[in-house]
């Protein structure tokens, strides 16, 4: 659904790459996740992808066109992106915030129509947020908030949906629920494109991961391939040691104190 | 909102309007306006009323329109409550514009095409500046560029003033303060062409200005073409700025509070919201013009002083509510 094929991508006036020959797909019914340090140019691909950095060598593909090519209302009717950073200046009710995402679907001069209400209300229904259509956005607390703009992007009825961070700020609770969201989602067979620091969750959901570090991609694969101490260790500049986690097995990252524990330090 | 609502404002605007017909040194009953307008009775009224008070209560509401439609474009496409109409250098370029006329000693006819002139010539500089500095569809860069000419255009002013005869600085100066009072009826037609015009295509335009609020970057993801829509929505804006700086000098405030009413009265997507900030903006610039013309019947307090006066007072409540 969407590729990445040897992108290479440099900011203007940057002195090295952001991003370097990175290649990978997020395919339909797949939760595909980027992971890396601070830096290491997640959210350059979701930009680039957005066409609001120049790709200098190699493609983004969309359904196999080239998307930097392709008519932004294109574009938005096959990819929706929740973006790392949004605050609006001036508060919205939640349901005209999510009927924004129909604005690839409507023309200039046409008004929200029956298919428009459609999407927008069963997007509020998926995403769980149908009780807040009529708060004004201001008033959301940091969970509602993300599930309101994963609602907009559904709205967006893509087959693919790009997150940038979707769980920043959000509490363990809020946290599994968003990404048991994106799980059913991507089983209902959407592409789900997510961009995470949160490693252990992702170990848990993902069908894929790829691991950036410095612009490029240090291991690429199902979550036991690339969530390996040596491999982490590396790219994270800090000892861990990887466990497995009790309930299903997924691999589990726990990092290590800097200083070495305090002999009896132990026991009660 | 409710029709009921929008009913009220359009009634508003009426009142507005035929009360700033009706008062004055001479005044006017209902009635014998609209006698007068149909070119009936008293000839001194029929001429006060035709080509007076009410080209002049019409040119108001125009240029409260077109303010308050600019106003409410920019404050939504920059995300910012502090964006009016005059930010991307039309008054500056506006003010320059009349000045150097007044100096060359042009006729006082001329000065509204130089102001104009001014105005167009400081949102191309504007935005050619923000251009060379590398902004790719970056707003911020745009204001700071806006805020570069203005200054320099304000330094322009002073130098050209500096050795003016008071005859000509209290020219310019009363110019630049803006009024109404030399309103006809080919200065309302002019205007009511550009403002029916470019406020309409930026109306049209209130589903990107909605989308851009999510911020550039979301926007983009959405399907819009960021970098046009911005382009578009800030030179057709500062057009209208333009057009109302050239038939009435420059007005502070009216773009900067109006759209805060807009919001106030609950209207938060841009389409409807514009609506409203032309109507509201109409309304409160014939109020200021009657105003200013009943507080001191033989001077006039400029219209400037009058919104200013008005504004003021509305952003210290605010700031009282945001608190």
């Amino acid at each position: 659904m969407i590729s990445f094929d040897g992108v290479t991508v440099r900011y203007p006036r940057a002195a090295a790459d952001a991003v370097a020959s990175v290649s990978f797909a997020a395919e339909r019914g797949m939760l595909t996740a980027v992971v890396g340090p601070n830096g290491s140019g997640k959210s350059t691909l979701v930009r680039s992808l957005l066409g609001r950095l120049p790709v200098q060598a190699g493609a983004i593909l969309v359904d196999g066109q080239v998307a930097g090519g392709m008519h932004r209302r294109d574009l938005a009717r096959k990819v929706a992106v929740v973006t790392q950073r949004e605050e609006l200046a001036f508060p919205v009710s939640v349901r005209d915030y999510v009927s924004l995402g129909r604005y690839a679907h409507r023309g200039l001069f046409s008004t929200e129509g029956v298919g428009d209400n459609a999407a927008v209300g069963g997007a509020m229904q998926s995403a769980g947020v149908d009780a807040l259509a009529l708060r004004s956005v201001d008033e959301l607390s940091g969970g509602e908030w993300q599930r309101v703009r994963l609602a907009r992007a559904l709205a967006q009825e893509t087959g693919a949906i790009v997150l940038d961070e979707p769980t920043t700020f959000l509490d363990i609770g809020h946290e599994m629920a968003v990404f048991e969201l994106l799980h059913k989602l991507a089983r209902g067979g959407l592409a789900i494109l997510l961009v995470s620091h949160q490693l252990n969750l992702v170990a848990r959901f993902a069908d894929h991961i790829i691991l950036l570090h410095r612009g490029k991609v240090a291991a690429s694969g199902p979550p036991d391939q690339v969530m390996r101490a040596e491999i982490l260790e590396r790219v994270y500049e800090w000892p861990l040691v990887v466990a497995r986690d009790p309930a299903v097995g997924a691999p589990a990252l726990i990092p290590l104190r800097a200083a070495r524990p305090i002999k009896g330090d132990g026991g009660v | 909102m409710k029709a009921a609502r929008w009913w009220g404002l359009a009634a508003l605007l009426v009142i507005a309007v035929v009360a700033s017909v009706a008062v004055g040194t001479i005044a006017f009953s209902p009635s014998q306006i609209v006698r007068a307008v149909r070119g009936l009775g008293d000839p001194t009224t029929v001429f006060v009323v035709r080509f007076l008070r009410g080209p002049r209560a019409l040119l108001a509401v125009l240029v409260g329109a077109g303010l308050g439609i600019s106003g409410g474009a920019l404050q939504g496409t920059l995300r910012n409550p502090l964006a009016e109409p005059y930010l991307l250098g039309v008054s500056g370029g506006a003010a320059v514009g009349a000045v150097l006329a007044t100096l060359a000693g042009l006729p006082p006819g001329a000065l509204p095409l130089a102001a104009f002139a001014g105005a167009i010539l400081a949102v191309v500089v504007t935005f050619f500046v923000a251009h060379v500095s590398g902004a790719r569809g970056d707003s911020r860069t745009l204001l700071m560029a806006g805020v570069v000419v203005g200054a320099f255009a304000n330094a322009a002013i002073m130098l050209a003033l500096a050795n003016a005869t008071p005859d000509t600085i209290r020219n310019a100066v009363w110019w630049m303060m803006g009024s109404v009072a030399d309103a006809s009826w080919s200065s309302v037609l002019v205007l009511l062409i550009y403002t029916a015009l470019a406020g309409g295509f930026l109306v049209l335009l209130g589903r990107d200005i909605d989308a851009l609020a999510l911020g550039e970057d979301a926007a983009a993801g959405l399907g819009l073409n960021v970098d046009r829509s911005l382009r578009r929505i800030f030179l057709v804006a500062s057009l209208v700025a333009a057009a109302t700086v050239a038939s009435a000098g420059l007005i502070g405030f009216v773009g900067l509070i109006v759209p805060h009413m807009a919001r106030a009265l609950g209207l938060t997507r841009a389409r409807s919201q514009l609506l409203a900030c032309a109507l509201l903006g109409g309304i409160l610039v014939v109020l200021a013009d009657l105003a200013g013309r009943v507080a001191m019947p033989a001077t006039e307090i400029p219209l400037g002083a009058i919104t200013a006066l008005v504004g003021v007072p509305f952003f210290l409540i605010k700031l009282r509510r945001l608190r």
